[in-house]
């Protein structure tokens, strides 16, 4: 029920979310420091921002670049208004509710735009969009801190200085770190839910049957144009509110964190290599790619090091942390060939007719 | 039985000249805004040089698009191997580059573009081979293949040649410029007009004056029509599809140039200006793409003198602007 009807089917992936999902839930009583802590906070903001991607490649077929540019409205609206109205509950929920709406609308204008023509169009239209805004945020100052970004402070409860509890049973100490990166599992656990009951609605469905066949599904009697834009701009809600979890965790936003198009491109790796339309790859997808991405380059420094030491100059290049990226490109053009449901399609038992 | 006049001609189609008149309005209405006329004349040669380099970066993608229904992400790719060309090509040239005759210049110049011209086509044909070809007619995983080749080669060449900034200092006879009364007009911006030029005009020959042009033009308006009388289109595709990269690799070392650095991210910021071109000319139209170009690079010439801050986003608002009055683009070639 609380899944929607729409569980993970497969006994390993079930296995594997449970994993994934109870590590990150204990996650700061497993693993104490801050480097994990970080780790576990970007897999949970990666989790929501991938699914709600998911929302517009996996089940409306659609392509768009303009999502870090939600996640960017989110993270900004967060961060301008804690920065200019102080640290309160009532500009943090100014600041979501303005990036909502915010995110919203700029959805619903290139929808409207540029929806109605084929998917080519919209990805074109939507990467310039979104490079145009990029632009903007880094130039506009006065408003974003330009290049430098904001830094903010977030209210009491939820710095690190504040204590819950102080050294209670078995010895936890419960800090306002802890509680940010609650605050931050919550939300994305509620908005993942809410996402996987999207899906499986009526509504969902003939996002689906419009990703299949969009003449039959005209044909049915269902506006394409209708669901397409309502999915998009779902999908952009849903990014501004990983956004501002993002910008709350971080407590600073700037075009790098938030903007930046290798956050497009991380996106996609995720949502291809962990499988489109199924939801739940974006949670095993996140998990691995963040994983990776913190713990697999110190691996790729090693052998960066060794192929240096012994003489392989040149193939050491491409073995240096730096281009880890070169890497997941192919894995990413080889999924997209080979398993274009992704890992989670593999594990995925064929439902039973 | 009705008489048909095989003297008479065919009907003509009547060609459009209402785009074409905006780049020269837009110069026109920018005059009295600028003020003076030395800085109205440099601005404007300036636009032109940059929009004869984006069009020849965006004019493959858009003749690929509406030959084939393919619209290739990873087309900046091939704008940056051809910046990288350059670096690679001059470097044992410093002699002749470093010359203050313009002849010895171009002795490496053209050489090197002609390299950067084959090394992008053939870059193109290995990547139409590996990438694109197995996914035709899949919009979706065109569009996620080709980005992740744009992925792949950005990293390839950060991986051979270094994340670092490569200069890429001009041949001595192009530094500088000519005074033309009181206005300057750089040297290497007028050999880019030229090129530009150069590069319109053999498109337009050969689409306009040759059987393969006619046979491509036909593959735009209908693909399946050329295949049924007997041509083949897909080996025409691929032709197509290695000019439009060499010229992608012509305008990237063109770039480079003007920039006088080459750096891998070329690829990905010039990919987003030759979208914005293609759409605003109509996806398939290389006429609407050559207007396109230089109405953008006009633009924000224009904008980058009177209001810098404006000039940040007069790309984006020219396409809306466009798109606002012919949701198609100035050309509407294809009917998709």
């Amino acid at each position: 029920m609380i899944l929607s009807g729409n569980p993970p089917r497969g006994k390993l992936l079930t296995a594997l979310l449970i994993l994934v999902v109870v590590v990150l839930a204990l996650a700061p009583f497993l693993f104490p420091g801050s480097k994990p802590a970080n780790v576990a906070a970007k897999i949970c903001v990666f989790a929501l921002l991938v699914a709600s991607y998911d929302l517009l490649l996996g089940y409306a077929g659609i392509v768009s670049f303009a999502h870090t540019m939600f996640f960017g409205i989110g993270a900004y609206g967060i961060a301008i208004t804690l920065y200019a109205l102080g640290p309160s509950w009532g500009a943090m929920a100014l600041g979501l509710g303005a990036a909502v709406v915010v995110a919203a609308v700029f959805a619903l204008a290139i929808g409207l735009f540029s929806l109605r023509v084929q998917t080519i169009f919209f990805a074109m239209v939507t990467l310039a969009v979104a490079s145009a805004f990029a632009v903007l945020a880094s130039q506009l100052s006065w408003l974003t801190g330009g290049e430098d970004g904001r830094t903010f402070r977030v209210p009491e409860v939820l710095r690190p200085g504040f204590r819950l509890i102080e050294n209670g049973p078995f010895g936890i100490t419960i800090s306002g770190r802890t509680l940010s990166y609650y605050l931050v599992f919550c939300s994305v656990v509620v908005l993942f839910l809410v996402m996987l009951r999207i899906v499986e609605s009526p509504f969902g469905r003939v996002l689906q049957a419009i990703r299949e066949n969009p003449f039959r599904a005209e044909a049915l009697g269902y506006r394409i144009i209708y669901h397409r834009t309502l999915a998009n701009v779902l999908a952009a809600v849903f990014a501004a509110c990983a956004g501002a979890l993002n910008a709350l965790w971080l407590r600073y936003t700037g075009p790098d964190t938030s903007l930046s198009f290798n956050i497009m491109i991380d996106i996609l790796l995720i949502v291809v290599i962990g499988g489109m339309g199924t939801l739940y790859g974006a949670i095993i997808g996140a998990a691995l790619f963040v994983l990776a991405e913190n713990y697999l380059q110190t691996l790729m420094g090693a052998a960066f090091g060794a192929l240096n030491a012994s003489g392989a100059g040149f193939v050491a290049n491409f073995f240096n942390p730096d281009r880890w990226l070169l890497w997941l490109g192919i894995l990413f053009i080889l999924s997209v060939y080979f398993f274009p449901t992704g890992i989670v399609g593999k594990l995925r038992a064929e439902p039973k007719s | 039985m009705s008489a048909i006049d095989t003297g008479a001609a065919l009907p003509q189609q009547k060609t459009d000249y209402i785009p074409v008149l905006l780049p020269i309005a837009l110069a026109l209405l920018a005059f009295p805004l600028v003020g003076s006329f030395s800085t109205w004349t440099t601005l404007t040669l300036a636009g032109l040089a940059m929009g004869m380099m984006i069009f020849a970066m965006a004019s493959g993608l858009t003749l690929v698009f509406g030959l084939m229904d393919v619209m290739n992400f990873g087309h900046g790719a091939f704008v940056a191997v051809g910046a990288y060309v350059a670096v690679v090509a001059f470097a044992p040239m410093g002699a002749l580059m470093q010359s203050p005759s313009l002849a010895a210049n171009l002795m490496a110049l053209i050489p090197a573009m002609l390299l950067a011209m084959i090394v992008t086509g053939v870059a193109g044909y290995v990547f139409e081979r590996l990438l694109v070809r197995p996914v035709y007619g899949q919009h979706l995983k065109q569009i996620l293949i080709t980005m992740g080749g744009l992925i792949v080669i950005e990293q390839l060449l950060y991986a051979t040649f270094g994340p670092q900034l490569n200069p890429l200092p001009l041949p001595a006879a192009l530094r500088g410029s000519i005074p033309l009364g009181a206005a300057a007009i750089e040297k290497y911006r007028l050999l880019a007009v030229v090129v530009g030029l150069i590069v319109f005009l053999a498109l337009q020959f050969t689409l306009t004056r040759t059987k393969l042009g006619l046979l491509i033009r036909a593959g735009v308006e209908n693909g399946e029509m050329v295949e049924a009388l007997g041509y083949r289109i897909r080996r025409l595709f691929i032709g197509v599809f290695m000019a439009g990269s060499a010229l992608a690799g012509l305008g990237g070392l063109m770039w480079a140039l003007y920039r006088e650095q080459a750096h891998a991210s070329i690829g990905g910021e010039m990919m987003v200006t030759t979208f914005i071109v293609i759409i605003i000319g109509g996806l398939g139209s290389v006429g609407g793409c050559f207007i396109g170009s230089i109405l953008l690079a006009l633009l924000a010439n224009y904008a980058g003198f009177l209001a810098p801050k404006v000039a940040l986003i007069s790309n984006i608002a020219l396409m809306v602007a466009v798109l606002l009055w012919r949701p198609r683009g100035l050309y509407p070639v294809t009917s998709r």
